[in-house]
């Protein structure tokens, strides 16, 4: 047990400045105000608690035991042992960027091999050290591209097909700014690819952010897009699923300015939704305007290889209100999970998840479409997610297949207009075969009701 | 410290050379000591852009600070020196009055130029900084 002060340093702190109690300090505040009352319950001891605790965590349905077919920015995904050993070594466990950074060289190191990765993943120069997750890093790429263009072009595009609480948190971070958000009306044909921005697209765009592949699992090739994005000045952002650059070919190459992304699938848990790890990486003309910490490697007075923290005066911290961001954090833990499991897979093992992923879903899709009722959404190419037009809401389904242990996809309905009856579908290594036929066997029932 | 006699120089450290109704505009001796080794320069503004005086027109990046660069007068801006500054932002170190200019502007307000200190006013207000 800690205890930061015992009763006799209160006294001596309140003696030091002439107060009786605590509570003078306070008195300022009106009483009403001030917090009230704890209407605690009698303290248990540990064997209680940790049996309660329990009782509670027992309550929760997980990927243990149900059969996973939901994904939408999340997935279930398996996570070598060795990650979580490395994670767990005490030179490690700390979430947070060392302040004192260049005497924690092992940290430094790992964030270095970290941004060397995801630059290599993404095709990109440059990587940060990571933000909180998917949804921040593609907020970070708005704040950065406004800022790049000074204030002077203030419309962001987002693409209806990028996920949706990602859009939310843009909304959010960019409230009260001179930002306009274009590109998402509800109204839209969600059925139309890429060229459907491009009338969104004029001179006084900083940025267009789509998704790779994008909510609904599609994969675009955005080489048009980026050319018209260009053609405008403005900066192409691509989102994306890092293990899908396994196999796909990245957005380096097709003309992204910044590539963001949730680096959840690369060895961490789903752990209820975080925390997770948001990548973001860009070309190096930009460098300056991103935000996040950025590790880099050089040499000792003696010739020695070590790594420091560079380019820090564009953070926050020494910038102050010039900043362009107000992020100097990083997800340190999550992004060294993502390195182990990088490194431990190997750039043949990655890509052999990836393809497992691949024709799993595709051999999943393949089976569900050919149940009367349930139809393939859309005919363009996908990586381990898909969407279903379902004989039912989405929902409801959803409730069937729980009963039979299966958590079902996505029900889009919960975003997008009119779209009750499709659900988002995601197929992992995790499933196998058998799982696929049992959910196809349980879709035929409930079709047939 | 250098602090030629002929420029005229601001309380934010930046000087101002008067070439006719031009105006050449970077930052002072003083000024590149306290920021120590520059690593960075960028110009924020572009010829035939209007600038009134107190305007952020450069930022300045060294190893351990980041400083905004602000007009010292109202004008048009004529030049930027983005030939040199971008590569070789140590110029500001080694050279903050020659090759280190930053920008040129057309005056547009003269009577701003008397806001501005002398060599021998700006010597003192860095004295007294040192103090």
């Amino acid at each position: 047990m800690y205890f930061p002060h015992t009763d006799s340093d209160r006294e001596a702190m309140l003696a030091e400045i002439g107060l009786e109690k605590l509570e003078d300090l306070f008195k300022d505040v009106p009483a009403e105000h001030r917090f009230p009352k704890l209407d605690l319950p009698a303290a248990l001891t540990e064997m209680e608690v940790l049996a309660e605790l329990q009782d509670i965590a027992w309550s929760n349905d997980t990927t243990r035991e149900l059969v996973c077919f939901l994904g939408a920015g999340a997935y279930d995904h398996y996570v070598p042992a060795v990650v979580d050993a490395i994670l767990r070594r005490g030179e490690f466990y700390t979430a947070y960027t060392p302040y004192q950074p260049e005497i924690s060289q092992g940290t430094l190191q790992a964030i270095f091999e970290y941004q060397s990765l995801i630059a290599g993943l993404t095709g990109m120069d440059v990587s940060n050290a990571s933000h909180y997750d998917g949804a921040t890093s593609v907020a970070e790429a708005v704040n950065m591209a406004f800022h790049n263009f000074r204030g002077k072009r203030s419309k962001v595009v987002l693409s209806p097909g990028l996920h949706p609480q990602y859009r939310a948190t843009v909304r959010t971070y960019t409230r009260g700014s001179d930002v306009i958000i274009f590109g998402d009306d509800p109204h839209l044909d969600l059925t139309a690819g890429p060229e459907s921005l491009l009338p969104f697209i004029d001179q006084s765009t900083c940025l267009v952010m789509v998704q790779y592949p994008d909510f609904f699992g599609r994969i675009y090739d955005y080489t048009a897009l980026a050319e018209a994005v260009h053609r405008a000045g403005a900066l192409l952002g691509v989102s994306v699923n890092p293990l899908a650059l396994a196999l796909l070919k990245p957005p380096g190459e097709f003309g992204a300015d910044i590539v963001t992304g949730e680096g959840q699938p690369l060895g961490i848990p789903l752990s209820f939704g975080g925390p997770y790890l948001g990548i973001f990486a860009t070309r190096n003309q930009y460098v300056r305007r991103m935000a996040g910490r950025l590790a880099g490697e050089t040499v000792d007075n003696r010739g020695q290889r070590g790594y420091v923290l560079t380019l820090t005066a564009r953070e926050q911290h020494i910038r102050r209100e010039k900043a362009t961001s107000n992020i100097c954090t990083n997800q340190g833990l999550m992004a060294l999970a993502a390195t182990v499991y990088m490194s431990l897979l190997g750039k043949h093992g990655m890509r052999q998840v990836a393809e497992l992923n691949y024709h799993k879903a595709h051999y999943a899709a393949e089976k569900i479409s050919a149940i009367a009722g349930f139809r393939l959404w859309s005919p363009e190419p996908f990586f381990n997610e898909f969407v279903i037009e379902c004989p039912l809401p989405a929902a409801d389904l959803n409730e069937h297949l729980l009963e039979n242990n299966i958590l079902g996809g996505y029900p889009l309905g919960t975003d997008y207009l009119g779209m009750e009856k499709f659900s988002l579908l995601a197929v992992t290594e995790m499933n196998s075969k058998d799982d696929i036929d049992f959910l196809a066997e349980t879709l035929t029932e409930v079709a047939n009701g | 410290m250098n602090i030629p006699p002929e420029l005229k120089y601001t309380k934010n450290d930046e000087w101002l050379k008067v070439d006719g109704n031009i105006g050449i505009i970077g930052i002072s001796d003083y000024a590149q000591e306290q920021l120590s080794d520059i690593v960075y320069v960028e110009i924020i503004v572009s010829p035939g852009e209007m600038l009134s005086q107190g305007d952020t027109c450069a930022t300045v990046e060294s190893v351990k600070a980041a400083a905004d660069v602000y007009s010292p007068v109202s004008g048009t801006v004529t030049a930027i020196n983005d030939e040199d500054l971008p590569d070789t932002p140590e110029l500001v170190n080694s050279d903050p009055y020659g090759q280190a200019w930053m920008l040129k502007v057309e005056l547009s307000d003269l009577a701003e130029l008397d806001e501005l200190m002398d060599a021998g006013s700006y010597q003192k207000f860095c004295d007294e900084r040192e103090q």
